[in-house]
């Protein structure tokens, strides 16, 4: 539902809102190279203009004297770190004198969240983790705590890099579902359009113009130039039993020479959810905080069981990575564990393309 | 171990001090650890008692004397449990770059009475010589290692070690990445993670201090370092730095050592 | 909302060595309300906490009639098994479970049951024999396969005679290598498949233990006739948070903490044995 025309000027107006209705607000920002999601309290501190150059292994920030402020695709954050923290205590342990352990659960902050920028990539991979973490046998507490705290306002994305494919995955580049607010930027500023109740609010709160025709047209148009200027793609959005009928295809050995098994794909893919526990005692050893952090198929950690490593080498645990993320993510949850974001290609430090190993392997072109 | 405190011992041998500095800079968990242990010998703290027995030793540096080969075997028949303390004792060290040289040249360059000087051609870690049961990488080692390992062996559990590369914890703090956005050539995807991912949240390239990880791709990391621009010898020096005698960065280095700049 | 990772303390009420690395932790909840509501089924899992060290997953052994107590047998492997060592009566530890999914003994009622194990993977399986000799009217023949690389490694030994002394059950185990006396077979336990005497086409086989070895138990007993589904195995996967979220126990797309431990044959059957999966 379209609730108007929010002049650029006045983008401020919609910070000040979320502001007092107690949201910390959360944006994109220039840090070290990239566009990352950080605290958001001026318009101006926006990355007005900044244009990513995206490829294989490859960040590049330009700043291109354009006005706007979302003229970017995606850095290597997702809403990922925001629900599913990096790294968390989950409860704590005492023991006294006379050995008895009391155990108590450690809840996260319950700070409310406003999350500006989200693309349609990311909300996609968001519904994807709401399945694993709060929609299955258990909910997590911890996620589920924070997932309740946040608004997301997002903005359809109409400068892909080169490396993005949402397209291919059906999940973009138009937001079209679990948003509060979307927005469409234009030259001037943005078309508002609510998606939930708290966004119906938020809006009224905002001085909004009417939205001409012209506008609405050039949003339509750009977001659709944006659909056919991505260049890469997957063979198919269900690749499970090609991937599952060549498990010792060559391909394998070829991209295990020049995978690093790093885990950098995995920890930028806004879908992987897997984590390890730790226990942290302290040195007295009267108590004990028990984390979780995130972890990596690519590590051998993962899959140790008792003096047995069940992925021992590259090879392995890349097979393991592919045929999870694009086969058996449709027996998990329905749908393929890849929405088309491009982060593990642009982020993988020797610039695996996630595209082209599911092309070589599975037959079919990745570029067209 | 029994209900008495554990008799604890901290050996030197060559190396620059600073992983017993670890121990030195815990602040408020040092006062927590000498309540915990019996700290019998720890020259650079106070108390000298080489030749006691102990039920754990840490060791901190390198054998490069003849001397030293001998004194770390009474170190291991003096001890029940043998942990090496950071990059010296673990592989080496920095020193061990005279393994890819002629020391004897070297020593003839710099001592006038190069005669005087009973050094062995090679520095070579704790583990060439005597069983190791635990080894702490890292240049130097980290408190957070010292007293998590401590603190396993006070429960009597087998420590568990850090074996992951830095990019794991380097993305859990969320730093941007500076090999993909600055071209700088880390060292992350194949060093073992424990500190943090030091260097990079300062906007700087790992330099492997904490050794190598576990599956380690070196061959392709310096592939792609020389695809960032990097001539082989310098690609070589990436590796054959602070654990350049650790297996896995000896050959991606020693490969591109010698190749002509082209 | 409880929180799922939370621990509850319990206390080991006796602790019985097994064998050199194997022994029997015997428990029970310190929170009596706790203990009363605690049902579980024969092949669930509990993941035990030991304090300050870890969690690791473990299966319940003991019969689920058993009000009073809860039993783990565990072997020594690695640093929190070897820490588990040290407990004796009294000494408490966290405990929350119980986990996964058992063993398919309402479908084995009134069919002949198998029950084949190797190396030291008899513990779940363990559990599984007692369950049907306790009600032994409401299964029919009963047949234990076990196989273990020396001799000495089989623990329970004297119950493996007084299983083979009970009616309509049929006791083969086999040692790579035997000492002096060992009354079985010498040599694979898969060469024992001939003499194997069940009803094939109804019977329920349920196996763990390395996978090469129910590898080649599952194709003797296709061979034999017993169907795909009737054939169950415990997987065994790295697991950490038991509850399906952590993501290490996956194979394919199964969790097998929450989705088995114990899988029907046919379930597993696209992957099982291919190495890396």
């Amino acid at each position: 539902m379209e609730s108007g025309f929010l002049p650029r000027t006045r983008f401020q107006t919609l910070l000040d809102a979320l502001h007092r209705a107690g949201y910390r607000c959360v944006g994109p920002r220039v840090r070290d190279g990239a566009i990352v999601y950080d605290t958001l309290t001026r318009a101006e501190e926006l990355p007005r203009g900044m244009r990513d150059r995206q490829a294989p292994g490859r960040y590049r920030l330009e700043q291109t004297g354009n006005p706007r402020f979302f003229s970017w695709a995606n850095g290597p954050q997702a809403l990922k770190p925001f629900v599913f923290a990096p790294q968390e205590p989950l409860w704590r342990s005492e023991r006294n004198a006379s050995g008895e352990i009391r155990f108590a659960e450690i809840s996260p902050p319950a700070e409310r969240l406003a999350i500006i920028g989200v693309r349609a990539c990311d909300l996609a991979a968001l519904r994807l983790q709401d399945r694993h973490f709060q929609e299955g046998v258990v909910a997590d507490s911890h996620y589920a705590a924070r997932r309740r705290n946040l608004i997301l306002i997002a903005v359809h994305c109409t400068h892909p890099a080169d490396t993005c494919f949402c397209v291919s995955t059906g999940d973009g580049p138009r937001a079209t579902q679990d948003f509060d607010l979307a927005l469409s930027e234009l030259d001037d500023g943005y078309l508002v359009q609510a998606g939930s109740e708290p966004g119906r609010e938020l809006a009224a709160q905002l001085t909004l113009t009417r939205a001409t025709a012209a506008q609405r047209e050039a949003a339509a148009r750009e977001i659709e130039e944006s659909a056919k200027s991505q260049t890469r793609r997957l063979p198919s959005r269900q690749l499970r039993d090609a991937l599952f009928a060549n498990l010792e295809h060559p391909r394998w050995n070829d991209v295990a020479e020049r995978c690093l098994s790093c885990g950098n794909c995995t920890a930028v893919c806004p879908t992987c959810f897997c984590h390890s526990e730790a226990e942290e005692p302290t040195l007295a050893g009267d108590h004990s905080r028990h984390l979780r952090l995130w972890d990596s198929c690519f590590t051998q950690g993962h899959s140790y069981i008792h003096g047995l490593t069940i992925r021992a080498d590259t090879r392995t645990r890349y097979r393991q990575w592919l045929t999870h993320k694009l086969g058996s993510w449709h027996d998990q949850y329905g749908r393929s564990g890849c929405v088309g974001c491009g982060r593990c290609i642009a982020w993988c430090p020797v610039g695996i393309d996630i595209t082209e190993e599911a092309a070589a392997i599975c037959g079919g072109g990745t570029h067209g | 171990m029994n209900n008495a405190r554990p008799r604890i011992a901290v050996h030197k041998f060559a190396s620059c001090d600073g992983c017993q500095l670890a121990f030195l800079n815990l602040g408020e968990d040092l006062l927590a650890l000498a309540q915990a242990v019996e700290i019998v010998h720890f020259a650079e703290a106070g108390p000298v008692d080489p030749d006691a027995a102990v039920d754990i030793a840490f060791i901190e540096g390198s054998i490069s004397t003849p001397e030293d080969a001998e004194r770390v075997r009474r170190v291991r028949a003096n001890s029940r449990y043998l942990v090496t303390v950071g990059a010296c004792a673990t592989s080496g060290g920095l020193q061990a770059l005279r393994n890819f040289a002629d020391a004897r040249e070297w020593l003839a360059a710099i001592y006038a009475k190069p005669e005087y000087i009973q050094s062995l051609a090679t520095s070579t870690p704790i583990s060439s010589h005597v069983k190791v049961d635990l080894e702490l990488w890292g240049c130097p080692v980290s408190g957070r290692q010292l007293l998590a390992a401590t603190r396993s062996l006070l429960f009597a559990v087998p420590p568990w070690y850090e074996k992951d590369k830095v990019c794991l914890e380097c993305k859990r703090h969320q730093n941007v990445c500076v090999m993909v956005a600055k071209g700088a050539p880390c060292l992350g995807p194949v060093t073992r993670a424990g500190c943090g991912a030091l260097c990079p949240a300062f906007r700087r390239d790992c330099y492997a201090c904490y050794g190598p990880a576990e599956n380690p791709n070196a061959e392709s990391l310096a592939r792609r370092f020389e695809g960032l621009g990097l001539m082989p010898e310098a690609v070589a020096r990436r590796f054959l730095f602070i654990n350049g005698a650790a297996p896995a960065f000896a050959e991606a280095g020693l490969k591109r050592r010698g190749k002509p700049h082209d | 909302m409880a929180d799922p990772h939370v621990p509850h303390e319990a206390e080991v009420v006796e602790r019985i060595q097994e064998s050199p690395t194997i022994f029997t932790l015997r428990l029970r909840f310190t929170d009596p309300a706790r203990h009363a509501a605690f049902r579980f089924e024969p092949g669930q899992f509990n993941m035990l906490y030991l304090y300050g060290v870890g969690e690791i997953p473990i299966s319940i052994v003991s019969d689920p009639r058993d009000e009073h107590l809860f039993d783990h047998t565990i072997r020594v492997v690695g640093r929190v098994t070897k820490g588990f060592t040290q407990l004796k009566a009294g000494d408490r530890l966290g405990v929350r479970g119980p986990y996964g999914r058992g063993w398919p003994l309402r479908r084995a009622k009134g069919r002949d049951v198998m029950v084949v194990t190797g190396g030291l993977g008899c513990a779940p399986v363990v559990s599984v024999i007692n369950y049907v000799i306790r009600r032994r009217d409401d299964f029919r023949r009963l047949v234990i396969m076990q196989g273990v690389k020396h001799s000495d490694d089989l623990i329970w030994r004297s119950q493996y005679s007084l299983w083979s002394r009970q009616r309509d059950t049929q006791v083969l185990v086999a040692a790579d290598a035997g000492a002096a006396l060992w009354p079985w077979h010498i040599g694979r336990v898969t060469e024992l498949f001939d003499r194997v005497l069940i009803d094939a086409a109804r019977a329920v086989v349920m196996m763990c233990g390395p996978e090469g070895m129910m590898r080649v138990a599952i194709d003797n007993l296709l061979h034999k006739g017993v169907p795909e589904d009737g054939i169950y195995l415990s997987m065994e996967r790295s697991m950490q948070c038991a509850v399906g979220l952590c993501g290490h126990c996956q194979y394919g797309g199964k969790f097998a903490c929450k989705d088995g431990p114990v899988f029907a044959y046919p379930e597993v059957k696209p992957l099982f044995g291919i190495r890396g999966f």
